[in-house]
């Protein structure tokens, strides 16, 4: 079942097509790789999936509701209610704890909940590092954190924009592991990515150029490394 | 956790945390709350205190008989006083004028309660000491050059009766009374009084031999114009032999000087809270700019408008609050010190000076944060995310 549909979709900015006629679509529960060079429109993609920018042509619906028609209040309503983002810089506010930081989502979405956020942390590894600043944990630890603030609202897609790019190689299978145990548990993942490494794990990856989409490869042994947990393997099927 | 826990959570971490910057708006809010709690403390006690302070330049009111009566009554003079607020009387002198001799030279001698007087007129002064009991005289600067006479020197002072005078010729001339004083002190005013002598009232009845109403009463009191005004029309329509007065000359330069002075502050207190608005405006300005990737977060975490403006107004009136709470103890402190060195008396603590900071800071701060947080609503959460 379809939980996300981009038809024709196009981003224009004065004379540059950022995102030229792209169609996609994305199952519930899948997991999507995004790949490109620089300036392919991975980014813009990315925020318009996000609900934090608009399509300037085609359809994007998510959950069948054509969010490239809906007011700016009723997109920050989507973006809260059914999105988690995971940026490569992290982005956690530098005077809020760690556990702080993932109440903040739970602020804005519902209600905070300290215990929720603890248990947050413990599923990624942080729990003994709950009341410790930005400044007081490495980057992997800080993409972490990232991490448990978007899951912590149960959301329907979680977009992660480079989740890698900051980390090294320990702290990048660590991201890996847990988007595989996310997606195991049904939730449906689309990452931007320059790493090949981290494209190969997903079921899927779309690969865009000068705003196109210009390749889509599934992977084949998805199940079979999912199962085992095992290292990106090397036979995909491109389409 | 309730969400205005977490509100609260959220504020507080941001001004404990990020200390560096809140200080610099925090010492803007205190010290503009100071400022204010002074300025407002002088504002309100200046009054008093300049009150006070005109009290040394003599009587502010005086008692004359009205219409055809010859004097004063004693009995007059304390059911006039009795509209007054006794605690506002600083101090009453009644005069009592008669023309006496002095070696055969007519002199003016004015008997008066000398306690009163002194209060009444502070800037008097007196070479050697008032009188302290009956007998003793206080001379005016001129009388005490004209006899060659000073403190502690005795003054024969002859009364003769008007009906006396008038039919006296040389062979009667030695007729009236004649007591001996002893001069306490001299008398330096820079006006008419020098050229009179002072004697308590019973002395005078004593060298005249009768009991008479008062010529004149002299009032020194401490309240502004208005209530002087609201005494003297009260005294002169209820007390029949007395009309009272305003020395218009103390009273206008008092209402003048306080006008002008409390202008003054008050332009200073306008001043001061539009600079603390500008440097709590800038502040929030540079706390915004700095924080545009943080405001992008929250609403790329589905943050609304409304909640962005609510937390960042929450700060800023935090601050407020603190800045005014604090600045309010510190204002009281500079108004007392202000007080102290200008006027040499102490202010009261006035209580209410406290909320009236409080909403004053918080309500300047808020105005001072609406720009800067009207601005961050319009941070676009992909721009910033990017680093743009």
């Amino acid at each position: 079942m379809s939980l996300l549909e981009l038809k024709n979709v196009s981003k224009i900015y004065g004379s540059l097509k950022a995102l030229d006629d792209v169609s996609l679509n994305v199952d519930t529960g899948e997991w999507v790789a995004i790949m490109g060079p620089s300036g392919s429109g991975k980014s813009t993609m990315m925020n318009i999936i996000g609900c934090m920018d608009k399509s300037s042509l085609g359809e994007v619906l998510l959950d069948d509701v054509d969010i490239s028609k809906v007011s700016s209040k009723k997109l920050t309503e989507i973006r809260r209610d059914k999105i988690g983002l995971i940026f490569q810089q992290f982005h956690l506010v530098n005077y809020l704890t760690a556990v702080e930081n993932v109440m903040l989502a739970q602020y804005y979405h519902s209600m905070p909940d300290e215990k929720e956020a603890l248990e947050a942390l413990e599923r990624v590894g942080l729990a003994d590092r709950a009341k410790h600043l930005p400044s007081q944990l490495s980057g992997g630890e800080q993409q972490r954190v990232c991490i448990a603030r978007a899951l912590i609202n149960h959301p329907e897609i979680i977009l992660a924009d480079e989740p890698t790019g900051n980390l090294d190689e320990a702290n990048e299978n660590i991201v890996i592991e847990l988007f595989r145990q996310l997606h195991n548990e049904g939730t449906t993942l689309i990452v931007v990515t320059h790493d090949p490494e981290v494209a190969e794990v997903a079921q899927r990856t779309i690969v865009l150029d000068h705003g196109k989409l210009v390749k889509e490869i599934i992977n084949e042994n998805f199940e079979a490394q999912n199962s085992s947990a095992a290292k990106p393997a090397e036979n995909k099927k491109e389409k | 956790m309730k969400k205005q826990n977490m509100f609260f959570r959220m504020i507080t971490a941001s001004l404990l945390r990020r200390r560096s910057r809140m200080v610099v708006a925090l010492l803007a809010i205190m010290v503009g709350a100071t400022i204010l709690s002074g300025l407002v403390t002088i504002y309100y006690d200046v009054p008093r205190q300049m009150g006070e302070q005109f009290r040394n330049y003599g009587a502010n009111m005086i008692f004359v008989p009205s219409g055809s009566a010859e004097g004063i009554k004693s009995t007059d003079v304390d059911s006039a006083l009795t509209y007054i607020d006794k605690d506002n009387i600083v101090g009453v002198a009644p005069y009592r004028y008669e023309t006496v001799m002095v070696n055969e030279r007519p002199v003016i001698a004015a008997g008066t309660d000398l306690d009163g007087a002194n209060a009444t007129s502070p800037y008097w002064y007196v070479t050697g000491q008032w009188p302290q009991e009956n007998g003793q005289l206080l001379i005016g600067k001129d009388i005490a050059e004209l006899y060659g006479v000073g403190e502690g020197d005795t003054m024969s002072v002859t009364y003769v009766p008007a009906s006396d005078t008038e039919t006296s010729d040389e062979n009667t001339k030695e007729k009236g009374t004649t007591v001996e004083f002893t001069v306490s002190g001299t008398l330096d005013t820079g006006g008419s009084e020098e050229n009179y002598i002072f004697m308590s009232i019973s002395d005078i009845e004593k060298l005249t031999g009768e009991k008479k109403s008062y010529d004149m009463v002299e009032l020194s009191i401490s309240a502004g114009h208005d209530e002087l005004e609201s005494y003297v029309d009260k005294i002169s329509g209820d007390v029949p032999s007395v009309s009272a007065r305003l020395v218009k000359r103390v009273t206008q330069s008092e209402t003048t000087v306080l006008s002008k002075l409390q202008a003054l502050v008050l332009l200073v207190t306008v001043v001061v809270l539009l600079l603390t608005m500008i440097c709590v405006a800038t502040t929030m300005t540079a706390v915004v700019t700095e924080r545009r990737k943080e405001i992008g977060l929250r609403k790329a975490l589905g943050a609304s408008n409304k909640s962005i403006i609510r937390e960042f107004m929450g700060e800023g009136m935090m601050l407020g609050g603190v800045g005014g709470f604090l600045g309010s103890f510190l204002g009281f402190l500079f108004a007392q010190l202000v007080s102290m060195n200008v006027f040499n008396s102490s202010i009261t603590f006035q209580p209410l000076l406290i909320p009236v900071t409080l909403v004053a800071s918080v309500g300047v701060t808020a105005l001072a944060c609406l720009l800067p947080v009207r601005s961050a609503t319009e941070v676009d959460p992909a721009l910033v995310l990017k680093g743009e």
